[in-house]
């Protein structure tokens, strides 16, 4: 068996919240073990009067002491997990300035999370399986090119994709709804199949992702499992041709959204919300349901449109919906109404997970939603920048899961 | 003999100064240790489930943050029970300490709310300050219910 990835908690809050065994077991759940570095109780008040950051509780100076001690190379980490309660501003800001802190100072990969009594290792899992392959997987990430015939599938929550790749050129796609997750997969992976012109047993590997990867993984007998999170940092890098220096992929899905800071195609902060139906992809698919268009046509009819012509009071998935009711009763016209939409998701997603991360240019939006042209126009309104959308981006979990996959292409 | 709460919670001094006094100390009845491997300074001894918070709603609305809550879960009821308080703030972390700053803060308002007798001293930081600080709190838990030394 490896040895287990030794990830470092900087936390406040996680025992009397209840959650630690949570954290325990999402950790164990993906072969890392979590620690807590050891710090003498007199370098507590000497380490955060040297960051500078003066907060009153015990266990925040406590994080800012382990993280210098982190980064200063006292304590050997793989990754670091901070985590503190939802709602506490203090513990927000301590979090916040460690996420940045360390990443700047050191290589260590850094996931950041507020919890509630609610959080379950389940909720965790994504993150800390993307901590372990940062950690563990460094050299197959650092692939830039994919070789012999693979096959990538993305199982996510709204839709299958599948992807077929053969000496580094996509040669076939398939993209079903995802009702049963297997057969969807089984239907998206003979689409694609069958659009390249190979049969199943031409394949030299296969890759899985997105939330079903390890039952379609099973069912596949594939050769690398791996979260979204890398695998689809690995795509966008990949697929918009800059898998050197950093970059910022924005990935807006149908259940949850990821930002993810990239430096030579490894993520190096990265947040995974998924908590507001109101900052995701389900939500323009209701909208373009009450405006009577297909998804597909939402973007363009938002082009033409001026969100500020509507006010949305909610975030809401339910009291958003409703003001564009309203709106759309008060003589807005569709265009406008559709803008609006779009314009709500990518401000909340601005607003609540890309400050916590640092943007860099180029910005590239990856997955379904990225072909909602309104949505990227709107989130390059709001970053001042030009969003780039490779092609086949909404295959993007696909293409890195091929790409990946080729790793384990006998002879590589 | 009287119920006592201390204040930090944690501190051992404190509630062997309570004990020694003819009272009952009401605190965390933790040690702060020298080198800290554990993932708070004031580590529960025993797991906490996600029930505490739950039952810290009794002390704190929903929107206090749930480490805050789990804590007041274990800690209210014991203000409640107690008769008397002693509190030390700006305590030296060696001394005792509790985590959360947000849970200190309520902590000593629901004792000061309680009309329950207080002591409330400032962490002694000379030699001189510290006879004063233990002269103090030993004529305030002479002062309770049946005090005197033990």
């Amino acid at each position: 068996m490896s040895q287990k990835v030794r990830i470092a908690q900087l936390s406040c809050g996680p025992e009397y919240s209840g959650v630690q065994k949570e954290i325990y077991d999402a950790a164990e759940a993906v072969g890392a073990e979590i620690f807590f570095p050891d710090i003498a109780l007199a370098d507590v008040e000497r380490a955060v009067e040297g960051f500078g950051l003066d907060v009153r509780s015990a266990d925040l100076k406590l994080m800012i002491a382990r993280g210098m001690a982190l980064v200063d190379g006292k304590v050997d980490a793989d990754g670091v997990f901070i985590g503190t309660c939802f709602r506490c501003a203090e513990a927000a800001i301590v979090r916040n300035e460690l996420r940045r802190y360390i990443p700047g100072h050191s290589k260590l990969p850094v996931v950041s999370y507020s919890f509630t009594e609610r959080t379950t290792s389940g909720t965790l899992l994504t993150r800390m399986e993307a901590l372990t392959t940062i950690a563990r997987r460094r050299a197959l990430l650092a692939r830039e090119e994919q070789t012999g015939i693979t096959m990538g599938v993305d199982s996510g929550s709204s839709t299958t994709k599948a992807v077929v790749m053969k000496d580094n050129e996509i040669a076939g796609t398939g993209w079903h709804p995802t009702t049963e997750v297997l057969k969807s997969a089984d239907s998206a992976v003979s689409d694609a199949l069958e659009m390249a012109g190979v049969t199943r047993e031409d394949l030299q590997a296969i890759g899985t992702t997105g939330y079903g990867r390890f039952l379609v993984g099973k069912h596949l007998e594939a050769d690398l499992i791996q979260e979204e999170l890398t695998v689809n940092s690995k795509g966008a890098v990949y697929l918009a041709d800059h898998q050197h220096g950093t970059s910022t992929v924005i990935d807006i899905g149908g259940m949850d959204n990821k930002a993810i800071s990239v430096i030579d195609g490894i993520p190096g902060t990265f947040t995974m919300g998924g908590i507001c139906a109101g900052a995701s992809g389900r939500f323009l698919e209701m909208t373009a349901k009450r405006l009577g268009v297909d998804i597909t046509e939402l973007g363009p009819l938002a082009m033409k449109g001026l969100g500020r012509n509507v006010p949305m009071n909610s975030y809401c998935i339910v009291f958003g919906t409703q003001s564009l009711v309203n709106a759309l009763a008060a003589g807005s016209s569709r265009e406008d109404v559709a803008a609006a939409a779009c314009h709500s998701v990518a401000e909340q997603v601005f607003e609540q997970q890309l400050q916590e991360i640092d943007i860099k240019e180029p910005v590239i939006m990856v997955g379904g939603t990225s072909l909602i042209e309104g949505l990227v126009y709107a989130m390059g309104q709001l970053l001042q920048t030009e969003v780039v959308v490779p092609p086949h981006s909404q295959y993007i979990g696909a293409v890195g899961s091929a790409l990946l996959a080729s790793g384990f292409v006998k002879g590589e | 003999m009287a119920k006592v709460f201390i204040y930090p919670a944690t501190s051992l001094i404190l509630s062997d100064l309570v004990a020694r006094f003819n009272h009952k100390p009401l605190g965390a009845a933790l040690g702060i240790r020298e080198r800290i491997q554990t993932a708070g300074i004031d580590s529960p001894p025993l797991q906490i489930t996600p029930e505490e918070p739950k039952r810290g709603l009794k002390y704190a609305a929903v929107e206090v943050p749930s480490g805050v809550r789990g804590r007041m879960a274990i800690y209210g009821p014991l203000i409640e029970e107690a008769e008397a308080a002693v509190i030390v703030t700006d305590a030296d972390l060696a001394f005792g300490c509790m985590g959360c700053a947000r849970t200190d803060e309520l902590i000593l308002f629901s004792l000061r709310q309680s009309g329950i007798p207080i002591l409330e001293l400032k962490y002694p930081t000379s030699d001189e300050e510290g006879i004063r600080f233990v002269a103090a709190i030993k004529k305030f838990l002479t002062g309770l219910p049946d005090g005197g030394e033990a």
